[in-house]
C-alpha cells in the first residue's frame, strides 16, 4: 500500500461482512474515513449501525472482508487487535462506566494499566480532561453519585485519557434525559473541532449538520446512501432515506 | 418553581428513647398487646434459664478446664506460643484500627475489653498469665499508637495479618529438632485453637481456590472447563462428613508407604476443597451479574483479560456476593466440629473429653454443650456482624 493513502485513510473497511448465527447484520460494507474526518452514521433501528462500528475495536468479530485501522490490519493476532484498541476509544450509550471505581479511577485506569504511566502524570492527565469535559469538581466521586449527562462526560474522558486517534460513539445521547443532551453534545463538538477522526452514530441532527463532514446512511446491513450533510438533508436520492429523515425531522 | 418560593421548614423529627418507645412498642392498641405478649413470653423463657445457669448448674467442668477448651493438650511448657500468636494479633487488631477504622475498632475494643475483664477478675491465677492478660489491651492501644505515624500504609498491615498468619502455623508446629522451637504433634493440638485453625486455614485457602475454579468453570478451554464442572459438582454431591472420612481413612490406602499425611492437614485439605466447591457457585453467581457492557467498556479502553478479570470483573463480583461468602465462612466455621468424627479435638471434642475425664461430670453434658455454643455464637455472631458492616461500607446494592 502506497504510503500516502496510508497517512491519508486511517480507517479501511472492505466489503465487511458480520453473521449472528444465521442472521446476516452486516451484507457488505465498504468505506474510507479520512483522518481527522467527523463521520455520522444515521438509519432505522437494527439497521446494523452499532454492529459496524463495534467491528471496528473488535468487539464484534466480521467474518469475511477487511478491515484496516491507521496501517494495521485487524486479525485474529492479539496483538494488533490490542494495537487497535489503544488507538481507538469508544462511548457507548449505556456510558458503561466502571461503578466500583471513582471517576479520577475510572479514568486513569487504562493509562495507567495499558500505557504503564506512573500515576501521577495519570492523574494530572485525568485532571486535565475532566477540565474539558468541564466537571474536574467530580474527581472523586463515584458514577452512582453523577447525572446521566454527567456520567457520559466522564465516559469521553475516559475514552480520551488513552490519547486515541479516533473516537466511536454509539448513541451517546440516547439513554439521557432532554436537558442533558446539550452537555454532551457541546463537548462532542469541541471535541470534532479539534481535529479528531470520530465516527458517531447518533440521531441528532443539529450536531450531524454541525460538525459532520459526512453522513452515512444504513439500512438491512448495508450503506443505502452517503453525502455531506447539505446534501443528505437537502436531496437524498434514495426512497428509504427520505423515509427515514421525514421520520426523524 | 417560582421565584417566591418559600423554604419550607422541615417538619420536626423526635428522637430519643422515649419517643422510640412511644411509637415502637405502643403505637396502637394492638402494638401494646403484641409488646406485651412478647415481654411476658421472653420473662418466662429466660426465667427459666436463668434460675438454671445461676443456681443449678455446675459449671466445674467448664471452670476447671479452661486450658483444655482454649488449646486442648498443647504442652504447658509451650504455651507461650500461642499466647505469643494472640498478642500479635492484639498488636495488629490496634493497628487496624487506627488505619481502617470502622468495623474493626469495634473488634479491637472488644478484644481489649474482654481481656482486659479477665485480667481484673478476683480469681485464682498464676503471675505470668495475669500479665499475658494485661499486655493483651495494652497491645491494643500500642498498636493504634503505632498506626497514627504515617508510615504505615494500608497494604503494610494487610502484610503484616498475612505474615502472622504464616508465622502463626511455624510457630505452633515448630521444628524437629530445634530445641527452643520442638516440634508439637498435631496430634496435641485442641480446642479452640484447633477450631480457630481449621476455620481459618479453610477460609483463607478455599477463597482462592473457590474464585479460580469459578473462573475455571467459564472458560473457553474445554479441558479446564470440563476439571472445573466435574471438580465442582462431585464435591458438591457428597456430604462434608463422607470427604473427611475420605482424607482420614480411604486417602492413606492411596499412599504408598511411609508417605504419611498429618490428620489434621488431612482434614484441613477436605475442608477446604469443600468448601472452595461453594465458594465457586457463589462466586459464579456474582460473576454473571455482572453486566457485559462492563467488559466491553474494558476492552474497549486496552485493557487485556487478565486485567479486565482482576480489575473490573472480580472486584464487582466478589462485593456482590459478600453476605453469600460470609454465610458459607459461617458455615465452614461450625462444619469444623464434624472434624471430631475423624478424632480431632477440637472444641467439641474438647467437651466430649472432659466430660469423660471425671465419672462425676458424666451428667454435665448440658453445662459443657451450653458454654460450647455460647462461644460459637459469639464468633459466628461477630462475623455477621462484621459482614453487614462490611456491605455497608463497600455500597452493595447502592449502585
Ligand atoms: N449479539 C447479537 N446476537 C444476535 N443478533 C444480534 C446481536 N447484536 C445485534 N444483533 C442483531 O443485528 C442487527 C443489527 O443490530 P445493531 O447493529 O445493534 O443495530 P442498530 O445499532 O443499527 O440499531 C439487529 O437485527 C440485531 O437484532
Ligand atoms: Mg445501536
Amino acid at each position: 500500500m502506497p504510503d500516502e493513502t496510508r497517512d491519508q485513510d486511517i480507517i479501511i473497511c472492505r466489503d465487511v461482512h458480520k453473521w449472528f448465527g444465521d442472521f446476516q447484520a452486516l451484507c457488505g460494507i465498504s468505506v474510507t474515513i479520512k483522518r481527522g474526518e467527523v463521520v455520522v452514521i444515521c438509519g432505522p433501528s437494527g439497521s446494523g449501525k452499532s454492529t459496524f462500528i463495534r467491528t471496528i475495536n473488535r468487539l464484534e468479530e466480521h467474518q469475511r472482508g477487511d478491515i484496516i485501522v491507521d496501517g494495521i490490519e485487524l486479525t485474529n493476532d492479539i496483538r494488533n487487535i490490542a494495537a487497535i484498541r489503544q488507538e481507538i476509544g469508544m462511548v457507548f450509550q449505556q456510558f458503561n462506566l466502571f461503578p466500583h471505581l471513582t471517576v479520577m479511577n475510572n479514568i486513569s485506569l487504562a493509562p495507567i494499566w495499558v500505557r504503564k504511566w506512573p500515576k501521577p502524570k495519570a492523574e494530572e492527565i485525568t485532571m486535565q480532561l475532566l477540565e474539558r469535559v468541564g466537571i474536574p469538581e467530580q474527581a472523586h466521586k463515584y458514577p452512582g453519585q453523577l447525572s446521566g449527562g454527567q456520567q457520559q462526560r466522564v465516559a469521553i474522558a475516559r475514552a480520551l485519557a488513552m490519547q486515541p486517534k479516533i473516537m466511536l460513539f454509539d448513541e451517546p445521547t440516547s439513554a439521557l434525559d432532554p436537558e442533558m443532551i446539550k452537555e454532551v453534545l457541546d463537548v462532542m463538538v469541541e471535541l470534532a473541532q479539534s481535529g479528531i477522526t470520530m465516527i458517531v452514530v447518533t440521531h441528532e441532527m443539529g450536531f450531524a449538520r454541525e460538525v459532520a463532514n459526512r453522513i452515512i446512511f444504513f439500512d438491512f446491513g448495508l450503506i443505502v446512501e452517503q453525502n455531506t450533510p447539505e446534501l443528505f438533508f437537502e436531496s437524498p436520492e434514495h426512497d428509504r432515506t427520505k423515509l427515514f429523515l421525514s421520520q426523524i425531522l | 418553581m417560582g421565584s417566591t418560593v418559600e423554604t419550607a421548614v422541615r417538619p420536626p423529627s423526635y428522637s430519643g428513647p422515649v419517643e422510640w418507645l412511644r411509637r415502637n412498642l405502643v403505637g396502637t392498641w394492638y402494638d401494646t398487646l403484641l409488646t406485651l405478649l412478647s415481654l411476658w413470653f421472653v420473662f418466662v423463657a429466660l426465667r427459666g434459664l436463668f434460675a438454671w445457669a445461676f443456681f443449678s448448674a455446675n459449671w466445674e467442668p467448664v471452670t476447671g478446664s479452661l486450658k483444655l477448651f482454649a488449646l486442648g493438650q498443647y504442652p504447658q511448657e509451650d504455651m507461650w506460643r500461642p499466647g505469643m500468636i494472640v498478642l500479635t494479633v492484639s498488636f495488629l487488631m490496634g493497628v487496624s484500627w487506627r488505619v481502617w477504622g470502622g468495623t474493626v475498632r469495634t473488634f479491637a475494643l472488644a478484644l481489649a475489653v474482654a481481656l482486659g475483664v479477665v485480667a481484673a477478675l478476683p480469681v485464682e491465677m498464676r503471675l505470668p498469665l495475669r500479665l499475658w492478660f494485661v499486655a493483651n489491651p495494652a497491645l491494643v492501644g500500642l498498636g493504634y499508637l503505632v498506626g497514627w505515624s504515617r508510615v504505615v500504609r494500608s497494604r503494610w498491615v494487610l502484610l503484616g495479618w498475612i505474615l502472622s498468619f504464616v508465622a502463626t502455623i511455624i510457630l505452633l508446629n515448630g521444628f524437629k529438632g530445634v530445641s527452643w522451637l520442638p516440634k508439637v504433634d498435631t496430634a496435641m493440638w485442641g480446642g479452640l485453637l484447633l477450631t480457630f485453625l481449621l476455620a481459618l486455614v479453610g477460609i483463607v485457602a478455599s477463597f482462592p481456590i473457590g474464585v479460580l475454579l469459578a473462573l475455571g468453570r467459564r472458560s473457553s478451554l474445554p479441558v479446564v472447563k470440563v476439571f472445573c464442572v466435574l471438580f465442582i459438582e462431585l464435591v458438591r454431591g457428597v456430604p462434608l462428613v463422607t470427604i473427611l472420612f475420605m482424607g482420614s481413612i480411604i486417602l492413606p490406602l492411596f499412599l504408598p508407604d511411609g508417605v504419611r499425611i498429618d490428620r489434621v492437614l488431612r482434614a484441613m485439605m477436605a475442608m477446604t476443597l469443600f468448601a472452595a466447591a461453594y465458594m465457586a457457585e457463589n462466586v459464579r453467581g456474582g460473576l454473571q451479574a455482572i453486566p457485559l457492557g462492563q467488559v466491553e467498556a474494558a476492552k474497549a479502553v486496552g485493557l487485556n483479560g487478565l486485567q479486565t478479570m482482576a480489575l473490573i470483573v472480580l472486584p464487582q463480583a466478589l462485593r456482590a456476593v459478600i453476605p453469600a461468602i460470609v454465610g458459607q465462612f459461617i458455615a465452614l466455621f461450625m462444619d469444623t466440629t464434624l472434624a471430631v468424627i475423624i478424632g480431632l479435638v477440637e472444641l467439641l471434642g474438647v467437651g466430649k473429653a472432659i466430660l469423660n475425664s471425671k465419672p462425676e461430670w458424666l451428667l454435665l453434658d448440658t453445662e459443657v454443650y451450653v458454654f460450647i455454643a455460647a462461644l460459637f455464637w459469639v464468633f459466628t455472631y461477630s462475623m455477621s456482624y462484621a459482614s453487614r458492616r462490611l456491605e455497608a461500607a463497600l455500597g452493595v446494592g447502592e449502585r
